[in-house]
């Protein structure tokens, strides 16, 4: 079936041509930003453009054992809180390495997205939107990766890192292929980003300029959105066994291994440190697993032990390296855990008061956006939900999100237009 | 001869029943009774050791703790309770204490992490302590110094143990791993390999288990051990108990107890002095006290209690067994039938 891009719009056609054009100029560029250490060439990166790396903390991790601790109270728990780089704010002694950093971060205390499902909260955070039947909607990565130009760069625009075995996913929507994710397992470059044994590079040179002038001469007469996706997915494949080295963290010191931890995360993390590096536009990692309704207190002692390392490495490189003002960090679940302690140990889902941290481009550093009340069962003030944080998310990297993208040839709100971005949390 | 050979005390589990119940406000986590039988001490979620009398039912509440309190244990004359926290600290108190505000005769900043588990030397002199800083410590009981340290855990310390008569102390952590150290000499620890009762798992990326509770058999040459396996679901509670054997010379597993069928973990197991070992269970199953000897192949009774049950002790009688529960009722039941009041007329 052809898609509307058969209309020809000046709009896809200029975006295709940049595309192209980019393939043969960005090469150099990225490869040429190597470690990235030097602040001059990180200035330079931060007026081109804006990176976001997400901290996706599956299955919903507690905001009690984490960013909005209630010692003392019926819902506490065992964890005290203790005290951060920003005076008065007080996060859970599960995080001592990152509440030395709190003044590179923000914390919104208030959120109610009336969502106490997986699914349907993770839709909801990754969206912006509440899932519906009528229309599915881009995940964050996709409109980050299209908002921020990442179809200019040679490499991927939204890249997961995590341990499934890789591939493309479906989450860009009505964005199309170009900006749908692509999972990277375990630090290991793409699968099948090699070139295959037995081929010279001329022969490949010489194969992928024969395919080129076929999808060309098709695409005169012919050309859809489908083969578009098939001509990009090729290039970027192209792109990918060009640039495999940027996924190879054995190149980092065995110094940053240390650092960041040499279990999942802590690997995971050193490669968004290095994707960032490179230019990729939006990188997300994934910890799991949260889903804690049986041992919350042993296994956050577990997992938020091996995150504190891992994202407080992260935060602090990005500041070191100049590039925290370009950089949007977010660590976010599809809720948080109730309050109440249930008979096993366990916190279960709970999507009615609970809280996120972000940090770096565009946000106000060190800020507490809302409260809840004193054993956490409810937002005290300044209630806010996934809409207002998708628009804030755009906002502080400077995407309008009161804009609409141009989708053959209907306008759609890049964010929900009955929501605003939390404005006190912009710097 | 055991100890009701002696007394002639007669008990019966299969007629274990709740004798009392009393109520606080908080969850409860674990208890022990003192050891002159006086009194039961819980503690709780709001980091409160309480003290009931047992005759009464009359409560007293110690606070200085600011996190949950994992362990209790107590001197060897009964007149000083100790407590463990999750707050690194080792507090002790007065066991008759009679302050409206009972204050710690004594805090030892002991860990850094949580204190799993505590227990008294067979002479009174030392307690040793374990957590989650992997390092076993052992204190001198009347000056609250320290004596020694012993390291070689690479994980979570849950419960520690000393043998009754050998001076050896055992210390059991998450992976199931069991460290028998030579408290005198600085020979290398023996290792007892628990690993059924860790589960690594890789879709949860989760581990899960650990040593929950220990306990020697009477004429010390094999040690029990208890937790959970079958955890095909770490994070919603879909576990069995277990229950492991080892042969103390030879260091392996002689025998394996599966509750099977009960959706729970054993948290703590003891040895009767009549000879039957006996365990709390609690999860979503409910609460249950099951009761094995050693010699047949499994529990040969399970006493439901009303409500998930976390910890427990055995009175020094022989007949009474206090239960932590999460709906925060201490219950004391009873290893006996119960007791038909006559009606009048």
């Amino acid at each position: 079936m052809k898609s509307n891009y058969a209309c020809k719009s000046n709009e896809h056609e200029i975006a295709r041509r940049g595309f192209l054009g980019t393939m043969l100029g960005t090469a150099g560029v990225v490869g040429g930003l190597g470690a990235f250490t030097n602040r001059s060439i990180a200035t330079e990166l931060e007026r081109k453009q804006k990176r976001v790396v997400v901290f996706n903390m599956a299955g919903g991790i507690s905001q009690l054992e984490t960013w909005d601790p209630k010692p003392g109270t019926d819902t506490g728990g065992p964890f005290r809180a203790i005290p951060t780089s920003v005076p008065g704010v007080h996060i859970s002694e599960l995080l001592p390495k990152t509440a030395k950093l709190m003044h590179h971060l923000a914390l919104v205390r208030s959120i109610n997205i009336k969502e106490n499902d997986h699914g349907k909260g993770r839709y909801a955070m990754w969206t912006g939107r509440r899932q519906t039947p009528a229309q599915d909607f881009p995940q964050i990565g996709a409109v980050m990766a299209k908002s921020l130009g990442a179809d200019k760069n040679a490499l991927p625009g939204h890249i997961q890192v995590s341990s499934s075995t890789g591939g493309r996913s479906n989450d860009s929507a009505y964005l199309g292929p170009a900006f749908a994710s692509i999972s990277i397992a375990s630090g290991k470059p793409p699968a099948n980003s090699a070139r295959p044994e037995g081929m010279t590079e001329k022969q490949d040179i010489l194969r992928n300029e024969f395919r080129r002038s076929a999808d060309n001469r098709f695409s005169l007469r012919r050309r859809s959105a489908q083969t578009d996706a098939y001509a990009q997915s090729y290039e970027q494949a192209q792109q990918l066994m060009a640039n495999r080295d940027v996924f190879d963290i054995t190149k980092e010191s065995p110094k940053d291994h240390e650092r960041y931890g040499k279990h999942e995360l802590g690997q995971h993390s050193l490669l968004a440190r290095r994707l960032l590096e490179k230019g990729v536009t939006f990188v997300q990692v994934t910890h799991s697993n949260y889903d804690t309704h049986n041992e919350n207190f042993n296994f956050h002692l577990e997992q938020v032990g091996e995150f504190d390392k891992a994202y407080s490495a992260l935060v602090e490189d990005l500041a070191v390296r100049g590039m925290l003002d370009s950089t949007l960090i977010i660590v976010m679940s599809e809720f948080g855990r109730t309050p109440r302690i249930n008979q096993y140990y366990g916190r279960d889902h709970w999507g009615t008061a609970w809280s996120i941290c972000l940090g770096g481009a565009g946000i106000q550093r060190g800020a507490v956006i809302g409260s809840t009340n004193d054993n956490g069962t409810a937002v005290k003030d300044r209630e806010v939900d996934h809409g207002h944080l998708f628009h804030t998310y755009l906002q502080a990297v400077g995407v309008d999100s009161l804009g609409s993208f141009s989708i053959g040839g209907q306008d759609i709100p890049v964010a929900d237009p009955s929501h605003a971005p939390i404005e006190e949390l912009l710097a | 001869m055991t100890f009701f050979e002696t007394t002639e005390v007669t008990v019966d589990p299969t007629a274990t029943h709740v004798d009392k119940t009393w109520k606080y406000t908080s969850p409860l986590i674990t208890c022990r009774f003192d050891p002159a039988g006086k009194y039961v001490f819980a503690t709780a979620q709001d980091n409160a050791l309480i003290r009931w009398t047992l005759a009464d039912g009359a409560m007293k509440v110690y606070k200085g703790h600011d996190s949950w309190i994992r362990d209790i244990e107590f001197s060897q004359d009964g007149k000083t309770v100790v407590s463990s926290g999750c707050d690194d600290r080792l507090f002790f108190w007065d066991v008759e204490e009679a302050a409206e505000e009972p204050k710690p005769t004594r805090e030892i900043h002991a860990h850094k992490g949580w204190i799993r588990s505590i227990q008294l030397s067979p002479d009174g002199t030392l307690l040793a302590s374990g957590g989650n800083d992997r390092i076993v410590k052992i204190w001198n009981m009347a000056d609250g110094k320290l004596v020694k340290e012993l390291v070689g855990h690479e994980i979570d310390i849950y419960s520690v143990m000393w043998h009754p008569k050998d001076g050896t102390l055992f210390s059991g952590d998450l992976t199931g791993k069991i460290y028998r150290w030579d408290t005198v000499s600085d020979k290398p620890a023996l290792i007892y390999d628990g690993k059924d009762l860790y589960t690594a798992n890789t879709g949860q990326k989760a581990g899960y288990g650990g040593i929950r509770g220990m306990a020697l058999s009477e004429d010390n040459k094999t040690l029990y051990a208890c937790g959970l396996h079958k955890a095909t679901n770490p994070f919603g509670a879909v576990q069995e108990p277990l229950i492991l054997a080892f042969d103390l010379e030879s260091k392996k597993v002689v025998k394996k107890w599966e509750v099977a069928g009960l959706k729970a973990i054993a948290w703590e197991i003891k040895l009767h002095p009549q000879g039957f070992l006996f365990c709390v269970c609690g999860g979503g199953a409910g609460g249950y006290l099951t009761f094995i000897k050693p010699d047949e192949d499994k529990d040969y009774h399970r006493a439901k209690l009303p409500n998930v049950s976390r910890g427990m002790d055995l009175h020094p009688d022989g007949v009474q067994i206090c239960v932590a529960h999460y709906d925060k009722q201490l219950r004391i039941c009873r290893l006996q039938a119960k007791v038909e009041e006559k009606k009048e007329g």
